[in-house]
């Protein structure tokens, strides 16, 4: 059943990311992008821990955390560029 | 492993991936950058955490030991989400200029978003104006 499970959320995942790439591409300003980036990295992060269930890796769990973090500090950075034209001042 | 545990897990996989389909469909439906933003910080995170509790339960009953790693993601996420949304919302009011108009003033004489110093800092761009 748990097999199940993780295929079901393996495609609901794949059809999530199709949408944050639809919205990356068609996203009238830059902040849509930076948006729909972040959300892809969540996904990334549930399909990391979806595929280490199914496979029983648990060496996964290191890569999804450094996800986290990188897409945290990408996002923030981005958007501090945005609003100050500097990262760090 | 127990049947209850089993489908317990299992129902917690679905509904995160749904919880994520229903953000990221929203990131791509929505018509405007505010309206959108709820999308991936509520819904998406709600999802996420649970595909972690998930994991975590499935850790816990087939090699029963607690696994901290997944709490740490969790904790993490649920951290970063409200200042991702908070960071890319004061973008958007400072870059959008009619969308600045649209708001009720502050009652001060700061904006709502601005590039003033905060009060007591020396910074050379003070008072650019975009």
């Amino acid at each position: 059943m748990i097999t199940l499970a993780c295929q079901i959320a393996l495609v609901a995942i794949g059809l999530s990311v199709v949408f944050n790439v639809y919205r990356i591409v068609a996203g009238p300003d830059v902040l849509d992008r930076i948006l729909a980036l972040d959300t892809m990295v969540i996904n990334a992060i549930a399909l990391i821990v979806v595929i280490a269930m199914l496979f029983e890796a648990p060496t996964y769990f290191e890569a999804a955390l450094l996800f986290a973090m990188v897409g945290f500090l990408t996002t923030v950075s981005f958007c501090k560029y945005l609003l100050r034209g500097n990262v760090i001042e | 492993m127990p049947i209850v545990a089993e489908f317990l897990i299992a129902a917690l996989i679905v509904v995160g991936a749904f919880f994520l389909l229903v953000g990221s469909f929203a990131l791509a439906k929505l018509p405007d950058m505010m309206r959108r933003l709820h999308g991936p910080t509520k819904a998406t995170t709600l999802g996420v955490g649970s595909v972690l509790v998930a994991s975590m339960a499935y850790a816990a009953v087939v090699r029963g030991t607690l696994s901290m790693h997944e709490l740490l993601i969790t904790l993490f996420l649920f951290l970063t989400a409200p200042v991702t949304a908070f960071m890319v919302s004061k973008a958007h009011i400072l870059r959008d200029r009619p969308e600045r108009a649209k708001l009720p003033p502050t009652g001060s004489e700061k904006g709502w978003a601005t590039l003033d110093p905060s009060p007591g800092s020396t910074d050379e761009l003070a008072g650019f104006e975009r």
